[in-house]
């Protein structure tokens, strides 16, 4: 079997400071700014839609089309917005991405902007990883002193301004609407739509709001062309993309592939699930991802395969879980990172979370009651669609997937708490030292 | 609960060819392009519940409740997940399916009832709302009966201070955000706001910001739960105990409408009352709270006549019987002061006892500075022509300018209108004053910053088509649809009216005339003024006077126009006049008080028909008590010229009316006045009708001066606050407390020239004040501005001075107590 990876974002990962102008420089970095430069702005558009890129940030909506809801005959200003607030439980690519390459990320974003003749983009970090926010900033400030960013990019005459903004840790931030509200300063909390961000986003101005991964694509995507972008991934699904592995994995990490490829083929390049155990349970896009479990171990990984066994692709964000871990417990935390993070706009999401989190730690605790997965099914039918924005209905997904895979735990949750079945230190992959020790 | 929509009516006069026609439970209906899907269900008979959905207030789409089936979004294909009613438009096409077609809806707003209620307590018996509350009703008829929530509640300490006027109890909040978008969008005071999130998510408040407005009441009105509470009223009654009776708001001239809640003989409460004509349906905090003023122990219960130098208690008939004998001694030598409180009817009831029975044109109802000037432009402009300028012709206009009216604090519900056409049609508005106070700021209106005394100078610049000369003066868009609003304030500037006259006449646009009180309106109405009889008829014509002898039946009125208010007193002081007629006057409203005191007593005999003992009923010599506002009928004509009439909300079967006093008193001097109740009052006014003769000829006053400030003296600017020392504040602790401080606010040139660092002295030969100084860069030099009724640092008290005249502007280290400043009188 030929290795499957296909490396192009995460390729210079592993080189001595990948993240050094110089270094990106070396490797061909800001060639395709060049190549970009060279073609009408609206040419650039029409190759990412050729070349069938698909929004990386969960939802999976293709690029090029969303740039192209731009109207370019709106005298206000055009803005492009990086949403860099990557929080879904289990997702880690862009992060690591902006951490190790921020100039790919930072060459895609003058290439979009340019494309929908923004003159001002935005990079909206998420404010907990401080350390990456400092890397883009010294990005962005190469990036200006080598003449890509600001006046007269390259000779081009086109200018750009690129804006570092540190989110201050809210989950909701991810969600495109009440990210540009908490650009704008306000407090996150998703907008009424219509309006949409294409036509009034950020300052009620024409906005394209792209996840970090879709936009460092770009650059790969002019330099080789939509046709090699579209030799990749399946029919509809096309490209190379970031998959996650974490959890009971021998050897976690990203694994850069073709869309398409299976948690099988990735177990196998990750080690396969740890030593001595099996494959319980999965998410193929973090936790708002409705699980899966060992039968689905050959769905390729693109979007319409996952969507066709009822679930999402999301962010790719593959947890991974033995056999020794309790379904009711980790569902349990999911929920209360939910709970945690609901913005409290509206009712079903606000108060359906702080309910089913009371009913899970008590069956956690081997309290439930009779009834209790009825309600926690109907609970999460009064949430899911009928909640201000897809926070809410991620909630539900953990719930109701589980219930369909492994009732026979909700239903022990009647009487043995999760932890006499599970025992917890059983599923730690992580020993925590004492307090204290090793200090 | 506020929900049926006002818009509508509004919406049916507008033209028809954009209608959009859905179908919604089966039934199509056409509705105008925009509307909201729920607004479109209300007028086919569907309530669809809600909590966050108000129409005036921009859609949220927070509470969830409304959510609705779209089985065709006007695509022909459905939308797959339930939609918020609230924040749908209407498409051509569209199906829609409320809850009492499709169990989708109706188990999605069940589901999300039984959410909202998880967190909320079933405290209904003891809370304020419980009875009249939207969650209570909606619970009831959308939910399920019984909750399977079996775990623990969200709980807070309870309660919390919002404002002074204003608590709230977190855990009944449903967080719909009506009272923060109220407060940001319709009031413009954005000082509450959401906080914290999920279900710890409450309305909080800015510690260094506290909520300051004008208008907090109303977000204790719309809340749908009973999480705000009036901390006038909380714990006082249930609704269910209380009488509803529709009223008008006594406390500026708006005539805004409101329910007066009774309970056992005595008001509870007061609420805004729905009309979309005039106050939509909001009102001030001051006419929302200040009700209790009547209800003090200088409440006047029994007719009082002077025993050497105490009043006693007398009964009706030995009053009368004194005060007859005093009035037929002074023959026509009386004056007449009604103020501006009194209904359209009692104004009349005077204007015509003047006349008729005491055979005197003096009489005036300006209880306030007022000038020769102002008493022409009223004849000529104001009295007789009914509805003039209204509320929707500003929403409408082209541009607005403002004289001398500063409407956030004289007149809440203009202030509210012009922020709306602001918001909604980015009406332009400029306002001629010497700041741009917070209210310009919330109007989004434009200063043309002058210094006290030199409006009408300005006005004479505006719009002239030659603008080089002064780089303040804009050219304003002026048409025919553009509206001038001068307030009461203009009298005191010599010039002022004359020119907002001469400004209508070169560019068309319409000219209104906004007092402060709600009875000024129809005083001038009712002929209450030296130089005006009844509808608008000038006293100096002959015909005027024949028209209004023949209605009344009597031979003949005095021909010659009689002394003003300062006229009156002045002859009062100098014994020129034997007795004074005295109704609900103010010393302290007049520019010096002291004089006017001096009038009374001097005068030698004084009648006072009064509500409560006051500095006048001690003076006078026969003192009748009248009955309060919640005790009478009546109608107040508002700044518009509109007639809002109101009926009895508490019948008192010993009270008098004005009315009945004067009937009696006229009864005694041999003259029948011809009514001696509101309604016979009001249709012998209406018989009369306005005067369609010749008007009196406009006041055309040359443009006053501002006076020159030399060394230490600068201009005094000021005007009255919404909140401050008036008497019907009385025993509302809660609403004083909201009150804006007092502050001296001068430009940093001024506050230099005078070395003051934080602490203003203002002086003159009458005495000083000490405020704290404010420093305002937009100011002009050689201005200061005061609020002009502290309690405690009244100028009329302080400095018996006025508007554009000179004071005396020092510093202080620091602010004296104010009983140093009382000695300082």
């Amino acid at each position: 079997m030929t290795d499957p990876l296909t490396p192009v974002l995460t390729a210079n990962w592993g080189e001595e400071r990948a993240w050094q102008l110089s270094n990106y420089e070396r490797r061909g970095g800001y060639d395709g700014l060049r190549s970009a430069l060279q073609m009408d702005p609206a040419e650039v558009v029409t190759l990412v839609k050729d070349s069938g890129l698909r929004g990386r940030g969960g939802a999976g909506f293709p690029t090029g089309m969303k740039w192209g809801f731009i109207p370019q005959d709106n005298p206000k200003p055009k803005y492009l917005v990086v949403n860099a607030d990557e929080s879904e439980p289990g997702t880690c690519k862009d992060i690591p991405l902006m951490m190790a390459s921020p100039h790919t990320l930072v060459e895609g974003v003058i290439i979009s902007a340019y494309a929908i003749r923004a003159h001002h983009a935005f990079i909206y970090v998420r404010g907990e990883v401080l350390h990456v926010v400092r890397r883009l900033q010294q990005a962005v400030r190469e990036a200006y002193s080598a003449g890509y960013a600001g006046q007269d990019i390259l000779g081009s005459g086109y200018h750009l301004e690129i804006i570092v903004h540190a989110g201050a840790g809210a989950y909701i931030c991810g969600e495109e609407t009440a990210l540009l509200d908490s650009l704008e300063g306000r407090r996150g909390q998703p907008r009424l739509r219509p309006p949409f961000p294409a036509v009034a986003g950020l300052y009620a101005c024409p906005t394209v709001i792209n996840n970090v991964e879709s936009i460092a694509s770009v650059p790969s995507i002019i330099a080789n062309g939509d046709d090699w972008f579209s030799s990749m991934g399946t029919e509809k699904s096309k490209g190379m993309t970031i998959y996650s592995l974490s959890g009971h994995v021998t050897n976690p990490g990203q694994f850069e592939a073709p869309l398409g490829i299976t948690l099988r083929q990735l177990l196998d390049l990750a080690g396969g699930i740890r030593e001595g155990h099996q494959l319980k349970f999965w998410t193929p896009g973090g936790s708002s991802t409705p699980m899966l479990t060992d039968a689905h171990l050959d769905v390729p990984l693109d979007y319409e395969a996952v969507a066709g066994v009822k679930s999402m692709l999301g962010t790719k964000a593959l947890q991974c879980f033995d056999e020794t871990t309790s379904i009711v417990r980790t569902v349990l935390r999911w929920t209360e990172f939910y709970k945690h993070e609901s913005c409290g706009k509206c009712t079903p999401c606000r108060e359906g979370t702080w309910w089913l989190v009371q009913i899970l730690k008590r069956m956690e605790a081997g309290r439930g009651e009779q009834g209790d997965i009825e309600k926690l099914l109907d609970l999460c039918d009064n949430i899911l669609g009928r909640s201000f924005c897809a926070l809410g209905d991620g909630a539900t997904s953990p719930i109701t997937s589980a219930i369909q895979y492994f009732r026979d735990e909700f239903e022990a949750a009647m009487h043995t708490p999760a932890w006499e079945l599970f025992p917890y230190e059983r599923s730690t992959i992580f020993v925590r030292e004492p307090a204290g020790a090793g200090a | 609960m506020t929900v049926i929509a006002n818009q509508q009516s509004e919406a049916a006069v507008e033209k028809r060819e954009d209608l959009i026609t859905l179908t919604i439970d089966d039934v199509e209906v056409s509705v105008p392009k925009g509307t909201l899907v729920i607004r479109a269900a209300e007028l086919i008979g569907v309530e669809v519940p809600r909590f966050c959905d108000h129409p005036l207030l921009d859609p949220v789409g927070a509470c969830r409740q409304c959510l609705v089936e779209v089985p065709d979004g006007g695509t022909g294909r459905p939308i797959p997940k339930p939609q918020a009613s609230c924040t749908l438009e209407v498409a051509p096409g569209m199906k829609i399916k409320t809850q009492l077609t499709s169990p989708v809806a109706d188990k999605a707003q069940r589901g999300n009832m039984e959410f909202l209620l998880i967190n909320h307590p079933l405290d209904c018996p003891i809370c304020d709302k419980g009875g009249e509350c939207p969650l209570q009703n909606q619970a009831m008829s959308h939910g399920y009966a019984e909750s399977r929530f079996t775990d623990e509640k969200r709980t807070y300490p309870k309660p919390i201070n919002i404002s002074a006027n204003v608590l709230l109890d977190r855990e009944r909040c449903v967080l719909c955000a009506r009272c923060t978008r109220f407060s940001e969008q319709i009031a413009g005071d954005p000082f509450i706001a959401l906080i914290e999130r999920g279900a710890l998510q409450q309305v909080g408040i800015y510690e260094k910001e506290p909520l300051e407005s004008y208008f907090s009441g109303n977000t204790i009105q719309i809340c749908p739960v009973g999480a705000l509470t009036s901390a006038a009223y909380r714990f006082r009654s249930r609704p269910f105990d209380l009488i509803s009776t529709p009223s008008i708001a006594e406390h500026d001239a708006c005539g805004s409408a409101i329910r007066v809640d009774h309970r056992r003989g005595k008001v509870m409460r007061r609420l805004a009352g729905d009309d979309p004509a005039v106050n939509e349906e909001w009102i001030t905090d001051k006419d929302r709270f200040a009700h209790r003023y009547g209800d003090g122990e200088d409440r006047l219960t029994r007719p009082l006549v002077r025993d050497g130098n105490v009043l006693r208690p007398a009964s009706w008939p030995e009053a009368i019987d004194v005060a007859v004998r005093g009035l037929k001694a002074a023959g026509s030598s009386v004056g007449v002061l009604t103020g501006g409180r009194l209904t359209l009817e009692d104004a009349y009831g005077y204007s015509k006892f003047a006349r008729a029975v005491l055979g005197t044109n003096n009489i005036d109802f300006r209880a306030r500075q007022h000038s020769a000037e102002e008493a022409d432009f009223l004849a000529h402009a104001v009295a007789g022509t009914e509805q003039n300028v209204s509320f929707a012709d500003l929403e409408n206009a082209s541009a607005v300018l403002l004289v001398c009216l500063e409407p956030e604090e004289e007149a809440g519900m203009i202030f509210l209108r012009l922020r709306k056409a602001f918001r909604k049609k980015q009406l332009a508005t400029w306002t001629l004053a010497p700041y741009a106070s917070s209210g310009t700021r919330k109007m989004g209106a434009q200063l043309i910053a002058c210094v006290p005394g030199e409006e009408a100078s300005v006005l004479d610049q505006l719009n002239t088509g030659d603008d080089s000369t002064d780089d303040r003066i804009a050219e304003i868009g002026f048409d025919a649809k553009s509206v001038i609003l001068v307030g009461e304030r203009a009298a005191g500037l010599s010039g002022t009216l004359s020119a907002c006259l001469r400004l209508a006449e070169r560019t068309g646009a319409r000219l209104a005339w906004v007092p402060r009180r709600a009875g000024d309106r129809g005083a001038v109405e009712a002929g209450c003024l030296p130089n005006l009889l009844p509808g608008g008829r000038p006293v100096s014509d002959a015909a005027a006077r024949v028209d209004t002898q023949t209605t009344w039946g009597v031979e003949s009125l005095p021909w010659l126009e009689g002394r003003d208010a300062d006229e009156i007193l002045i002859a009062a002081a100098d014994v020129e006049l034997e007795a004074l007629v005295v109704a609900g006057v103010d010393p302290n409203d007049f520019v010096d008080p002291q004089g006017v005191l001096e009038g009374l007593e001097a005068i030698g005999f004084m009648v006072s028909l009064e509500t409560r003992a006051s500095m006048v009923t001690e003076r006078a010599d026969v003192v009748f008590p009248v009955s309060l506002m919640h005790e009478r009928a009546g109608t107040f004509m508002n700044w518009e010229g509109r007639r809002r009439h109101f009926d009895i909300v508490l019948e008192q079967p010993n009270e008098m009316s004005d009315l009945r006093v004067l009937a009696a008193l006229a009864d005694g001097l041999g003259t029948d006045l011809g009514f001696r109740t509101a309604s016979q009052a009001r249709a012998e006014l209406d018989e009369l009708g306005t005067w369609e003769g010749l008007r009196s000829e406009a006041p055309d006053y040359p443009a006053g001066e501002p006076a020159e400030p030399d060394g230490s003296s600068v201009l005094l600017a000021t005007w009255r606050m919404a909140l401050d020392e008036s008497r019907a504040l009385d025993g509302e602790p809660y609403l004083q407390a909201t009150a804006r401080a007092a502050e001296a606010r001068m430009s940093p040139g001024t506050a230099a020239a005078a070395g003051i660092a934080g602490v203003a002295v203002i002086s003159n030969d009458r005495g000083s004040m000490t405020l704290p100084a404010v420093i305002d860069s937009e100011m002009n030099d050689g201005v200061v501005w005061l609020p002009s009724r502290t309690p405690r640092l009244g100028i009329p008290q302080h400095l018996a001075t006025s508007a554009g005249d000179l004071v005396t502007l020092g510093s202080a280290d620091e602010l004296a107590v104010s009983d140093d400043m009382e000695a300082s009188e």
